[in-house]
């Protein structure tokens, strides 16, 4: 394999969040809509500037980010649509660096968002995939709470976690939202509360599934000169990679792809997992948080039960997780949930959380992971970012 | 044995509104119709590539492996191993939040692919080992169930995945001819299988039928007056019993013309198609209508439409000519009472039996099926869960060759004795 040339001087700068709402009326074109012209308005430049555009949605149909440059009055020379659920940011990121890196674009805005109206979310899981269509949806309807379920029942049965240990992950994020103004589930969460909540699709129980609502994230990518001349701050892209469909062979999916690539992720990045600050993970399930631990090398393959008791999690915690609160208790905005680590990695990396505040910042890692085709998610996807 | 749930449900309380039917959903690829296709005839067949052997789940258009596209549906034995399992509570669907919980797993096939299946309640706790079998749930689409390894099994036996059968245990059922042998023999199976209620037609009461009246006083079935012929009487036994038959079976059948020589004029091909397929007409418009109204009420619902075809409907057999054109035209219109009756998840299961050895295929040779063994077919489709069924060695052989080859079929039977 040839060897992959570093990122230069790329960085991600002008985090935006339209705020979430548990149902709308609005469309996903309004939420995108709401986050471009945030974009602008942060970054101080005219719609004219931006000239590439990277869209995630679930609910954009019938359009797609053409419809989009319409519909929004755009004129670009650079158009993504990156329809891979929870991992569309990090994708977004790798292909907008490469862009802006090689001139095809000067600033690219990254965008993400999605509706919610009340049956939305039945709509989007009846016509998820093929698969799904054909193999999943029938038995029960569940939606993503079967897939979980299933994934989180073999990997405590075989790895040994405990239920306590996936609430302490739960509480930690709660806490966290706790500070984040932006957070739609503000109850602070006891362990008791989490342990006894109702039961959904056992072992998942009501605090194990991220809450559907409406709402967008976005940020801008662009080479670090240009964010200088536009007196932005700003969070240097130091690694990415992404997965597809890694591990095909493995019988249920207790691994994600990040295992066959962390590797060539530190190397890129030039830094390794003891030199990251904190880590914002895909968090639709807290089963999900555990692989992402492993994979990303923060401990061994099954060490994740071992790693969740040895550490804190809050954003003032020994190892710092979702610290505006993660999907679990900010909410999932649709495809925006894979947007949601990123842009407050790059508000704690420019000294502008929300919320809690990660001391001394300098490196931290996002990861992405999307799209549960049929028995596992299919994508995923990682970057190193770092402060100025 | 099985247990059976053996306590005949509680009369209905007639102030309560009856639900109305919801269907689980029934949105399938075409090509994952073929799971259907197959389960319908009660096989479980995945694709398997022709070219590189590996088996195929979800079904697709292109191997996995290889990527050809010669992917042929192929019988499997389903063992595999329960890899993890769920009580799914919260559902999206109606149909699915009406029932809650439902026991649902992965399984990890020894064919090497994935499942997900309802998991019956005779499995034990995962991991364990288990077959997977195919079934066609109440929107008449496949599914696929986890049963354990060893043993026979009754989808009866697991409450939820019992509405996957049309079990006639319990039920009030109407056998609309009793005067035949074999209609006569699918009421003494009935009743065997634990029927509530059997109402019998009886067309043409001054020509007394040896047999009908041994049913009556045996107390197995009511005899009721009915002629398939004659829309107003059809029609008056709709409005008498329509509202409580949860089960029809139409056993009405005529088989008397044969060769297209064989008799001047049509008028005995008439009678045919005014029972054979007329009287199904008849039948569909008066009581179909009932059935829909009553496919939720409870577990003594409304369920099942199962038509006593021949395999003559599938390809004309030309010594009886005019009787397979009959039957042949009802399978047709069998097709949209199915589509008719799906909207409410009532299933219509069709018995194409090869010849019966009755007075009417006195010529041809044997195997020839035995009333009894005709209406035993009959009582196990309705017990498991299929819509086609084809029973006998000739039906199975006559099936076979038309799924190989329609147009040879045909010849074939062109040679055909007369």
């Amino acid at each position: 394999m040839t060897e992959r040339a570093a990122y230069d001087d790329v960085v991600l700068a002008a985090p935006v969040t339209i705020p979430y709402v548990r149902y709308s009326i609005r469309s996903a074109h309004w939420f995108l809509g709401r986050a471009l012209a945030e974009l602008i308005a942060t970054a101080g430049v005219s719609k004219a500037r931006i000239d590439g555009l990277a869209v995630a949605s679930f609910t954009l149909a019938p359009d797609t980010a053409v419809g989009l440059t319409q519909h929004l009055g755009l004129t670009l020379r650079w158009l993504d649509h990156v329809p891979m659920g929870g991992a569309s940011g990090i994708v977004s990121i790798r292909r907008a660096a490469r862009a802006v890196e090689s001139g095809d674009a000067e600033i690219v805005a990254c965008i993400a968002g999605d509706s919610n109206h009340t049956d939305s979310f039945r709509r989007n899981t009846t016509s998820f995939s093929q698969f799904a269509q054909d193999a999943v949806y029938p038995y029960g309807s569940g939606g993503p709470n079967l897939s979980f379920a299933l994934l989180t029942a073999y990997y405590m049965r075989e790895h040994g976690v405990e239920r306590e240990d996936f609430g302490k992950l739960c509480v930690a994020q709660r806490n966290n939202a706790l500070k984040n103004p932006l957070a739609l589930l503000k109850k602070p969460l006891t362990l008791d509360d989490y342990l006894n909540a109702r039961l959904i699709a056992d072992p998942l129980r009501l605090f194990d599934c991220v809450m559907p609502c409406a709402g967008a994230e976005g940020f801008l990518v662009m080479r670090r000169a240009t964010a200088a001349s536009l007196g932005l701050p700003f969070a240097r892209v130091l690694g990415a990679i992404e997965r597809h469909n890694a591990f095909p062979d493995d019988p249920i999916q207790d691994r994600g792809g990040w295992a066959m690539d962390a590797d060539a992720l530190y190397a890129q990045a030039g830094v390794g997992p003891q030199d990251i600050n904190f880590l914002q993970v895909y968090d639709d399930y807290p089963v999900i948080n555990a692989l992402q631990f492993e994979g990303l090398g923060f401990c061994g393959r099954a060490g994740a039960p071992e790693f969740i008791r040895a550490n804190t999690f809050e954003a003032e915690g020994s190892f710092p997780v979702n610290t505006s609160g993660g999907q679990l208790s900010v909410g999932q905005a649709g495809a925006a949930g894979g947007h949601l680590g990123i842009v407050e990695a790059i508000r704690q990396l420019t000294g502008q959380p929300l919320g809690a505040r990660v001391p001394n910042a300098r490196h931290g890692v996002v990861s992405g992971f999307g799209m549960i085709n049929y028995d596992r998610g299919i994508c995923s996807g990682a970057v190193v970012l770092g402060a100025a | 044995m099985p247990s059976k749930p053996d306590t005949r449900p509680k009369r209905k309380n007639p102030l309560v509104r009856t639900p109305l039917p919801t269907l689980p959903p029934g949105a399938r690829s075409r090509v994952a119709l073929g799971l259907t296709a197959a389960a319908a005839r009660g096989r479980f067949e995945l694709q398997v590539c022709r070219d590189c052997g590996a088996v195929q789940y979800p079904p697709r258009e292109v191997c996995r492996s290889c990527l050809s596209q010669r992917l042929a549906w192929r019988a499997q034995d389903g063992c595999g191993a329960l890899l993890a399992e769920t009580l799914l509570r919260n559902a999206q669907e109606l149909f699915f939040r009406e029932r809650a919980p439902w026991r649902v797993g992965i399984v990890r096939l020894d064919a090497g692919v994935n499942v997900i299946a309802y998991v019956h309640q005779t499995v034990g706790a995962a991991p364990a080992r288990v077959r997977v079998n195919a079934a066609l749930d109440r929107a008449g689409q496949a599914v696929l169930i986890a049963v354990p390894e060893q043993g026979r099994f009754h989808l009866s036996d697991d409450p939820k995945l019992r509405e996957m059968t049309c079990d006639p245990r319990h039920r009030k059922i109407l056998v609309t001819d009793g005067k035949s042998a074999p209609g006569q023999a699918v009421v003494r199976a009935l009743a065997a299988a634990g029927a509530d209620l059997i109402w019998v037609g009886e067309a043409e009461p001054w020509k007394k039928a040896p047999g009908l009246e041994a049913l009556r006083n045996a107390g197995i079935a009511k005899i009721v007056p009915l002629d398939v012929t004659d829309g107003r009487s059809v029609r008056e036994l709709a409005h008498e019993i329509g509202a409580k038959v949860d089960i029809l079976v139409n056993t009405a059948d005529c088989h008397r013309a044969f060769s297209l020589a064989g008799r001047r004029g049509v008028e005995t091909a008439q009678l045919e198609t005014e029972i054979n397929y007329f009287g199904l007409l008849r039948l569909a418009q008066e009581f179909a209508p009932a059935l829909k109204a009553r496919a939720a009420d409870g577990t003594t619902n409304a369920i099942a439409w199962v038509n006593l075809l021949s395999i003559f409907a599938i390809s004309n057999y030309p010594p009886h000519g005019t009787y397979s054109a009959s039957k042949a035209a009802a399978f047709s219109l069998s097709q949209a009472l199915r589509a008719e009756l799906a909207t409410a998840g009532i299933r219509v299961i069709n018995l194409f039996p090869g010849p019966i050895d009755d007075e009417w295929d006195q010529l041809e040779l044997p195997p020839k099926l035995s009333p009894a063994s005709v209406a035993s077919a009959l009582v196990e489709a309705l017990k498991g869960s299929v819509e086609d069924v084809y029973p006998g060695d000739v039906a199975q052989d006559w099936l076979a060759r038309h799924l190989d080859d329609p147009k040879a079929l045909e010849r074939e039977l062109r040679e055909a004795r007369r």
